[in-house]
């Protein structure tokens, strides 16, 4: 066994182009262009269904593109990117171990709820009374979502089922006590809330008031993200779980801790979803004051960042930018709900082909690991 | 065509088939005469399932000729066999629960009525022939979920002769069935051959076999060994062909079996899906630089017994480990108290397929204080960890951040070999260690549990490899349905004994 390994230090092209010498890389290297690809697909698509709707495309796409020189829509692209982030990492973490949370959704909304009503009703100095806000949610989402963390860890309750259904039980939920005990009744305004929180409450917006502060805390939150996934030991177990839950268990692994413990920290990130409408924009929870629908919004994000810290900031951002460019989109006659169409299009495009990528790369990963050691296996 | 009783159906001449390091079949010879019942005995891993998904055109052989009714073949697919006259009948049924009996006959071959109709009148009136030509009543309009498991496998034969099969190949027909319905079954199988159909019968129960079968050809270790009838054998004389009548022979030691007792369990139960349980009362101790072999036909609680040892399924009894009682332990917790266990399979319970390998030969390790930094993992290590075992036991891999699933199964094999015995544990569980790996591969691991035994080590090793058991074993214990039946001293033991007990020709001796 002589073979002499050839020295790919040196040129970082031939790194790249061989596989087995760092998959990771080639792995990053070929999700990307894949994710590129799928983009470009999935704009072709779009511009092909809006001449089919006897709208102009080019019209379309040119406003899309001058949307992406505004520096103002670029600051809106940011803000609205922030739920995403905050929905689709939660979403993600439960992913990273093959659950399927789709319960941001009631996991955020009572959060929401639970956190206006508790900042409003006490005083503390300003930063600690954010931090407090912040804790109330996280606490509360990961409340909610630890009820189906205990139903699918000790009753093995398909986490699918029990999160849908605590959606709705979830709703009704927030709806009883908003109406019961929280809302705040102001003669003549229809647009009920919980009682706004005070100054020492808010976070502060910057860039003329366009983008919220709680942007930096989502960065936060993917960093967050990454060091607890892709770097901690909870993290390893929580990846070796997901991907073969039989090795996990069969090594110690506690496949009841690691349900337990990855649904809560889900349900807490979900927690944060509704932060920037509750400190920098409504001061408050009200049925038309919080957004809905960022949970369900977070599941596509997630699905769009294949569940990687940096494709969920990429894929939120370009949810966030296509967003903002819906209105543009409108003056210029093209219905904004072709942004819909097109954020499902871009995902549909961007996945087919990322798992179409992979499974070659692997094919070709195992070949030339093989090739390499073909020498040795014949001797 | 109308053939005489001592036509050949099917003549299979010198087959060879090869994996990736691992020979399968070779010089394998059948010859089934037509309207017989044709039993192909053998142990687990003697290439029975090879042998005859080659003849249904699962596989592709690298030599050797398949005759079927007289000319020769080549079949690229099951439908290929289909289409010859063949049709099997798996161990584990493939029907569709929420279609009619009817359905799930006719499902891929419907008889049509023009205009994409299905022509359930005459599909009705063709299975009412079937099912009174072999003899059985099945009511064709209820939901396959609704029958039993002997229905079910009726279900599978009349799908078969639907296609036009007249050559059946029952894989292992009667592990699913009580006794009633094995002598339905059998019935059935008569019926059968007398108007003419060939069937080739799987299975490992003797008595069943000598009871049915017209001819019985014995394999073992991938080749055909024996060819007989069951007027010239008896049980023992089948079951030392099955074992081997030369068994390999115990290699010798320098070092001696200690005194001190490292892995105990008495009374391990555990309990089966159907009440009976899959072990029972088990007991047995290993002393320290000791192999205890556990031999047995597969299915006859192995598994389940590792799994109760490691704490991964309910069980009754008490395990200790170097005297300490972790009965009640959990799974980790009996790995820090110095176990280690080489998984059943290692792609099921082993593998992260898609991960690096350094990343495997971390799971169940990122908590050693070397491999950890506080609460992240500590990756610059766990990698130079990794790269010392794929060195220490000869992983050969491109690196250690190649992906698992880019590795041949031997190497495959090495790595989980190496995880489990480079925390250097007291007691190691051995599961199949070197099953489905190339000769070469196989010396290496013998290699490195005769080390650790001789460094203090106790093993457990189950394998169905008699080469394996015999050569590694200081004892051998025998499980047969889920009990332990036998202790026998590797040094004298005869085939027959051997055999006998796996099979169950001998009980347990009274105690």
């Amino acid at each position: 066994m002589t073979t002499t390994e050839p020295d790919i230090s040196k040129n970082p092209l031939d790194k790249i182009l061989t596989p087995s010498q760092s998959p990771q890389l080639q792995t990053a290297i070929v999700t990307v262009a894949a994710s590129l690809l799928g983009v470009l697909i999935a704009l072709g698509i779009s511009a092909f269904i809006l001449a089919v709707a006897g709208k102009n495309p080019v019209d379309a796409l040119t406003t899309i593109v001058e949307t992406a020189g505004n520096t103002d829509k670029l600051v809106e692209m940011l803000d609205r990117a922030t739920p995403l982030i905050f929905s689709a990492t939660a979403v993600a973490i439960g992913f990273k171990m093959n659950l399927f949370n789709i319960g941001v959704e009631g996991q955020y909304l009572f959060a929401a709820l639970i956190s206006a009503q508790a900042g409003s009703s006490v005083n503390l100095p300003a930063p600690i009374h954010v931090l407090f806000i912040l804790i109330v949610a996280v606490c509360a989402g990961a409340a909610w979502a630890s009820i189906a963390a205990a139903l699918k860890a000790y009753k093995n309750i398909h986490e699918v089922i029990s999160t849908i259904m605590l959606n709705f039980i979830g709703l009704a939920v927030i709806q009883w006590l908003f109406d019961s005990f929280f809302r705040e009744e102001i003669e003549g305004n229809l647009n009920v809330k919980t009682k706004l929180l005070p100054n020492s409450g808010r976070m502060p917006t910057i860039i003329e008031g366009r983008l919220s502060t709680v942007f930096f805390l989502a960065l936060l939150v993917i960093v967050g993200y990454y060091v607890l996934v892709y770097r901690s030991r909870f993290g390893f177990r929580l990846r070796a779980s997901g991907e073969n839950p039989d090795a996990a268990r069969t090594v110690g692994i506690s496949a009841r801790t690691m349900v337990m413990l990855s649904m809560i920290i889900s349900g807490g990130v979900a927690g944060l979803v509704a932060m920037k409408s509750l400190l920098s924009e409504a001061y408050a929870y009200g049925p038309n004051a919080t957004p809905i629908q960022l949970g369900f919004a977070g599941i596509t994000v997630a699905l769009l960042g294949r569940n990687h810290p940096v494709g969920i900031l990429l894929a939120a951002m370009l949810f966030g930018f296509l967003d903002s460019a819906s209105a543009t989109l409108q003056l210029a006659g093209v219905p904004s709900s072709i942004v819909r169409v097109m954020q499902a299009i871009i995902v549909l495009c961007v996945v087919i082909l990322n798992e179409a990528a992979i499974r070659r790369l692997n094919v070709r990963t195992a070949e030339q690991a093989q090739a390499q050691l073909a020498p040795e296996v014949n001797a | 065509m109308a053939n005489a009783s001592g036509d050949i159906a099917v003549e299979l001449t010198d087959i060879e088939k090869r994996f990736p390091g691992v020979l399968a079949n070779y010089n394998v010879n059948l010859t089934v005469r037509r309207g017989t019942i044709h039993s192909i005995v053998g142990e687990n891993g003697a290439g029975k399932s090879t042998l005859m998904k080659v003849l249904y055109g699962m596989l592709q052989p690298e030599e050797g000729s398949v005759v079927v009714d007289g000319a020769e073949v080549a079949f690229r697919t099951p439908a290929d066999a289909i289409s010859a006259g063949i049709g099997m009948v798996h161990q584990h049924f493939k029907l569709a629960d929420n279609l009619t009996v009817l359905e799930n006959i006719i499902l891929g071959s419907e008889p049509s009525r023009g205009g994409g109709r299905i022509d359930f009148a005459a599909a009705r009136s063709s299975i009412t022939e079937i099912m009174q030509q072999i003899g059985t009543e099945l009511d064709l309009d209820e939901l396959v979920s609704e029958l039993g498991v002997g229905e079910r496998q009726r279900v599978e034969i009349i799908k078969v002769l639907y296609r036009g099969g007249n050559i059946l190949i029952l894989d292992e027909p009667t592990a699913v069935l009580v006794p009633d319905e094995v002598d339905e079954l059998f019935a059935t199988l008569q019926r059968l051959v007398d108007d003419g159909a060939t069937v080739i019968f799987i299975s490992h129960k003797l008595d069943e076999v000598l009871s049915v079968s017209d001819d019985i050809t014995v394999m073992r270790q991938g080749t055909t060994v024996a060819h007989t009838q069951p007027a010239d054998i008896d049980r023992p004389g089948l079951a030392e062909l099955m074992v081997g009548s030369e068994l390999p022979s115990p290699a010798g030691r320098n070092t001696t079996v200690g005194d001190t007792v490292r892995l105990a369990f008495h009374d391990i139960t555990v309990d089966g899906p159907e009440g009976r349980p899959t072990v029972q009362n088990a007991t047995l101790e290993v002393k320290e630089r000791e192999i205890l072999g556990i031999a047995g036909v597969e299915g006859n609680g192995q598994f389940e017994l590792c799994a109760a040892l490691l704490g991964l399924t309910a069980s009754a009894g008490t395990v200790e480990i170097d005297g300490v009682d972790v009965s009640t332990a959990s799974t980790a917790d009996r790995y820090n108290a110095g176990l280690a266990y080489i998984p059943f399979d290692r792609h099921r319970e082993g593998l992260m397929l898609t991960a690096p390998l350094w990343q495997n030969t971390l799971l169940g390790r990122d908590h050693e204080p070397e491999l950890r930094k506080g609460p992240l993992v500590n990756a610059p290590a766990a990698v130079a960890a990794s790269e010392e075992i794929i060195e220490r036991f000869g992983v050969l891999t491109p690196n250690a951040h190649t992906p698992a699933f880019a590795l041949s199964g031997g190497n495959q094999q090495k790595l989980l070999v190496g995880r489990a015995m480079v925390t250097e544990p007291s007691v190691l569980i051995a599961a199949h260690p070197t099953r489905g790996i190339d000769v070469g591969a196989q010396a290496a691991v013998w290699d490195e549990i005769r080390m650790a035994r001789d460094a203090g080590m106790a093993v457990l090793l189950v394998s169905a490899d008699l080469e394996e058991l015999i050569g590694l074993s200081d004892r051998i214990a025998v499980l047969f349905e889920g009990e332990i039946t036998a202790q026998l001293d590797p040094d004298t033991i005869t085939a027959a004994e051997l055999g006998g007990y796996m099979t169950g020709v001998r009980q347990k001796a009274a105690s």
